[in-house]
């Protein structure tokens, strides 16, 4: 589901998306690196995407075209597995991420109103960025917090004990403040 | 390196410690509430006040009380103060002289601490997870040089058979039993394989070893390769992870570096070197046949079984894969013998098991028990029960693969088989205390929604399954249900159950029927809402 949607944004904001094989850029170089590290084996393909994503925040279609030609693989397996697992996305985030934690513990201590609450004041489902990129809605399986829930991640950030109160305030200063 | 080397920085550490130790806790839960200015505040004092030489500040991994973060303790006095902030540390400092701070104090007499058996958190809280020579120090590494040097690979297989060791993924496979299976496989190439991809929500057991004593966990994969005649091994840990993922780093460069991981480790002809692989955010990869094929950098669906991954794994070569906590278990069981390890624990479930408590409980954090502990003992005595005096209804174990189980089985002790008896499973450790706020076909659809969108989708029982069982739990949860409802909830859930292709699939429903077995009359109260909402003629498909 997650990816459909992923999809479907990465197509409209691909214009602004950094182009792989920019000659003199320092991620192309550290990219390439990591893939001769590994030299240049398909098994290798997930550790290539995750160093992809670290770099460029994202894993544009035509990231996902050069990996495919420099690991000699077909671009629907590269597709295949860049869409099957959760951690790797198609489409550039907000400047502000915040990912709220729906494990049991989180899910049990109320993690279902905090993220309505998100979602209501942004203006935005779970999964999605505001249109003026600040901020981009997201959920987490488990983040392994659990002592500390309900758990969110704002920015990287892990904080616990969160209330609707506290998320909401967060949301709305950064709707406020616009994408800084 | 040889034995006497490692005696040597063994000593060195010892003879080089302070009298006075401050441990802060540096695990993921304090660390996000500020853990480590702390840290850096109390060095901070520590050298204004010049008492340099008779304290040391020490960052160390999980105190297990993780809802009374962030922690610091101080020894020798055994003071573990509560909730601290970083402004806190000058008056911890200045207490050193006498008294104590005025800050709030935990009682470490209290059944959450005295009830634990620690084996696998021996170290957790004690030892610096980023400094290789405190592990040595508190007698790391010398089960894996007792191995090399003083057991033959077949001898230390017999060892963790009769130490009655059981894989504590969940599943509770005899783990002697499974290395002899790779032992015994003739193959050029073998592979180790450390299961670290806590999927699970809810537990956290994993994560805090990894994030407090990782040496702990590479010694014991490093004894397996022995064991069984490998020479590679793979971490698979979690993307979700950062911090366990660094340590992890962290101590494989250490240990690399002393010669305790690499070629001719302890001067013997034994070769081990260690990988990290990192998951990339799919609970599937939790089954040993999907985290293979996500190692080999493929989509993790699993396979049928078998050939087993002992005789056919990673790469076709036989592979041996174990969970963080079976691993952990390792150099302890061979350091002190199998005879001490099964002396604790019940009849057929030996030794210890740590579970993450969470939910609505005082207490959360980090414990380790005895197998055979009622769970009452868990729940009330050491968890402290339901804060503002509500009331337990259920606990839940093993995840979205478990079970529900009610108040009236809390006297049931804690084993693999005693939990499966009652519709749950010990799984890997995570446990969730739900009140009387906690509506159960809530929580049994919240669980499905889980494994529905976690289905890998290659079989169609699973991928098909479990969608329609959560719009089911959806239609009875929204008040459109009926009595048919539940006869069909039942058998989707039985043939989910038996024609799934792995553990997912297989244990799916388990929330939904244990759930439907303890707690009908929830189900039952929605549909009779909405008998008498729409009158006796509804009929619905």
């Amino acid at each position: 589901m997650t990816s459909s949607t992923a999809m479907a944004e990465s197509s409209k904001t691909q214009t602004t998306a950094p182009k792989a094989g920019v000659a003199g850029d320092n991620r192309y170089k550290i990219l390439e690196s990591t893939m001769k590290r590994h030299q240049y084996q398909p098994d290798a393909l997930i550790e290539v995407l995750h160093t992809a994503q670290e770099l460029y925040g994202f894993l544009e279609i035509n990231m996902l075209i050069h990996i495919a030609k420099s690991l000699k693989l077909p671009l629907s397996k590269v597709y295949g597995v860049a869409t099957f697992y959760h951690f790797f996305s198609l489409a550039p985030k907000g400047a502000h991420t915040c990912v709220i934690c729906m494990g049991t513990a989180c899910y049990v201590k109320g993690a279902a109103n905090i993220l309505s609450e998100a979602e209501r004041l942004a203006g935005i489902k779970a999964g999605m960025t505001t249109e003026n990129g600040a901020l981009s809605l997201m959920t987490a399986r488990c983040i392994g917090a659990c002592g500390i829930a309900p758990a969110v991640v704002l920015d990287g950030k892990v904080v616990g004990g969160q209330t609707e109160e506290s998320i909401g305030e967060y949301v709305k200063g950064l709707i406020s403040n616009g994408s800084e | 390196m040889d034995l006497n080397e490692l005696i040597e920085i063994k000593e060195k550490e010892l003879n080089s410690a302070k009298p006075i130790k401050l441990r802060c806790c540096l695990a993921a839960g304090c660390i996000s509430s500020g853990g480590q200015s702390i840290k850096e505040n109390l060095e901070h004092a520590v050298k204004e006040a010049g008492m340099e030489d008779e304290v040391e500040v020490i960052g160390v991994g999980c105190m297990g009380l993780c809802s009374e973060g962030p922690l610091v303790r101080v020894d020798p006095d055994g003071i573990l103060y509560e909730k601290v902030k970083p402004e806190d540390a000058k008056s911890i400092v200045a207490s050193l002289k006498g008294g104590s701070a005025d800050i709030k104090k935990g009682d470490i007499n209290h059944p959450f601490f005295t009830k634990q058996v620690p084996i696998v958190l021996e170290n957790s809280g004690k030892v610096d997870p980023e400094k290789i020579e405190t592990y040595i120090a508190s007698d790391g590494y010398f089960a894996l040089q007792k191995a090399l040097n003083e057991m033959k690979p077949a001898t230390v297989v017999d060892e963790v058979t009769k130490s009655g060791l059981r894989g504590r993924g969940g599943a509770g496979y005899p783990t002697g039993l499974k290395w002899g299976m790779v032992a015994k496989t003739q193959a050029e190439r073998k592979y180790v394989v450390c299961n670290a991809d806590e999927g699970d929500p809810g537990a956290f057991m994993d994560r805090s070893v990894l994030e407090s004593d990782p040496h702990r966990v590479l010694e014991g994969m490093a004894i397996a390769g022995y064991a069984v005649g490998a020479s590679q091994g793979y971490v698979y840990v979690r993307g979700e992870y950062p911090l366990a993922i660094s340590r992890l780093q962290t101590a494989i460069r250490q240990a690399r570096k002393y010669g305790l991981l690499g070629s001719g480790i302890f001067e013997t002809s034994f070769d081990f070197r260690v990988d990290l692989r990192i998951g990339a955010g799919a609970f599937v990869c939790g089954e040993e046949t999907a985290l293979m094929a996500s190692i080999e950098g493929r989509r993790g669906a699993p396979r049928p079984r078998p050939p087993f991954p002992a005789e056919s794994g990673l790469w076709r070569s036989p592979t041996l894969i174990n969970n963080v906590e079976t691993f952990a278990n390792i150099p302890v069981i061979i350091r002190k013998g199998a005879e001490w390890f099964s002396s604790i624990g019940t009849a057929r479930s030996k030794g210890t098991k740590v579970f993450a408590l969470a939910g609505k409980v005082k207490n959360t954090g980090l414990i380790e028990v005895p197998m055979g502990t009622p769970l009452r003992v868990i729940v009330e005595e050491m968890a402290g029960g339901v804060p503002d005096g509500g009331k337990v209804k259920a606990v839940q174990t093993g995840g979205p693969s478990g079970g529900c189980i009610p108040y009236s089985k809390l006297d049931t002790p804690v084993d693999y088989e005693s939990l499966s008896q009652i519709g749950s499973i010990m799984g890997s450790g995570g446990m969730i205390v739900m009140d009387d706020t906690n509506n159960m076909v809530d929580v049994a659809r919240f669980f499905m929604e889980f494994c529905m969108d976690e289905s890998c989708g290659k079989c169609i029982p699973c991928r098909a399954g479990t969608v329609q069982i959560y719009r089911i739990l959806t239609k009875i949860r929204e008040g459109h249900g009926t009595e048919k409802d539940i006869v069909k909830l039942q058998d989707l859930c039985d043939m989910v159950k038996t024609c799934s292709l792995c553990g997912l699939g297989q244990s799916a429903p388990n929330p939904v029927l244990s759930t439907l077995r303890y707690y009908r009359e929830e189900y039952m109260e929605f549909i009779k809402r909405n008998v008498s909402l729409n009158g006796k003629s509804h009929h619905s498909k």
